[in-house]
């Protein structure tokens, strides 16, 4: 089971309860899909990707950023049971959406990158390493159903 | 995968638009490396002071920008221009290639604080590409 100091609740308790997910959400999926381009193949059926700029601009991909920000909810709400509250995602993920669970990471590269645009130096060192080990946890989660 | 010559210019022109805080960044990026990562303090076992706002690690930071910088003017040849600093890393400090990586991953992080309005996701990829190949040419020589 994951070990969490007070310092590191802490700290994820604040980057959460200033995050505005309608744009935080949007901003870091659509950054996803431009950086690693390749993760574009989740998204056939989400209309124009065509380039930075349309992806950007895309509702559906911004939707879609929120719903996956949210998604993190369920992890801050049980983070002494990370692993068996992402159980039923994992198989989605798995499942369903066939995703590559490397994926995982680098959506949650991008979402450590806005996250310290948005917070500027609020975003210390301490916060980023509380929040890559929250990230990481999620990440393996969300990855522990497949086979 | 390679730099397009759009790239080489939006990767030239970002580093010159931020460089009068180049030894800010560097000293962050290190400093973020050895609390966010901290299994690479066992590459710094020799300092005395390992603490993320002491002098060895903020000196050290701005020298690895200062790599960084020299990358970015050799950026049209990376293997060629960072051979000895590769024979350094390779033979010398011998550091783990991983990470080149994580390293890259703090200065992006870096970045975009620092930088937010100006580290557009266009941007962010072409540097993210920039950091990969550099981290590629400093492997060279390691086997």
């Amino acid at each position: 089971m994951v070990e969490w100091t007070d310092e590191e609740r802490a700290a994820i308790s604040d980057i959460f309860s200033k995050l505005d997910y309608d744009d935080i959400g949007p901003k870091s999926l659509s950054r996803c899909l431009i950086v690693y381009p390749w993760t574009q193949r989740y998204f056939g059926g989400f209309g124009n990707l065509y380039n930075a700029e349309a992806i950007m601009n895309n509702p559906l991909i911004a939707k879609h950023g929120t719903t996956v920000l949210h998604g993190l909810d369920r992890a801050l709400k049980n983070m002494d049971d990370i692993k068996n509250t992402y159980a039923e995602l994992s198989v989605l993920h798995s499942e369903k959406l066939h995703v590559d669970p490397d994926n995982f990471k680098l959506l949650s590269d991008c979402l450590t990158i806005v996250i310290a645009g948005k917070m500027g130096n609020a975003f210390t060192p301490e916060y980023q390493a509380s929040f890559q080990k929250f990230l990481s946890v999620v990440v393996s989660a969300l990855g522990r159903q497949y086979h | 995968m390679s730099l397009s010559a759009k790239e080489k210019v939006i990767v030239k022109d970002f580093f010159a638009k931020v460089s009068s805080r180049s030894d800010e960044i560097g000293a962050e990026a290190l400093a973020r490396l050895i609390v966010v990562y901290p299994q690479t303090k066992s590459y710094f076992a020799h300092w005395k002071d390992l603490s993320p706002n002491g002098a060895p690690v903020r000196k050290h930071g701005i020298t690895v920008m200062g790599g960084v910088y020299e990358a970015v003017s050799k950026i049209d040849d990376l293997a060629g221009g960072l051979l000895t600093l590769s024979e350094l890393h390779a033979f010398m400090l011998r550091v783990d290639p991983v990470n080149f990586k994580i390293l890259s991953h703090c200065i992006l992080v870096v970045l975009s604080m620092l930088f937010a309005e100006e580290f557009t996701p266009q941007i962010h990829v072409a540097v993210d590409k920039f950091l990969a190949l550099v981290a590629l040419a400093l492997s060279e020589k390691y086997r």
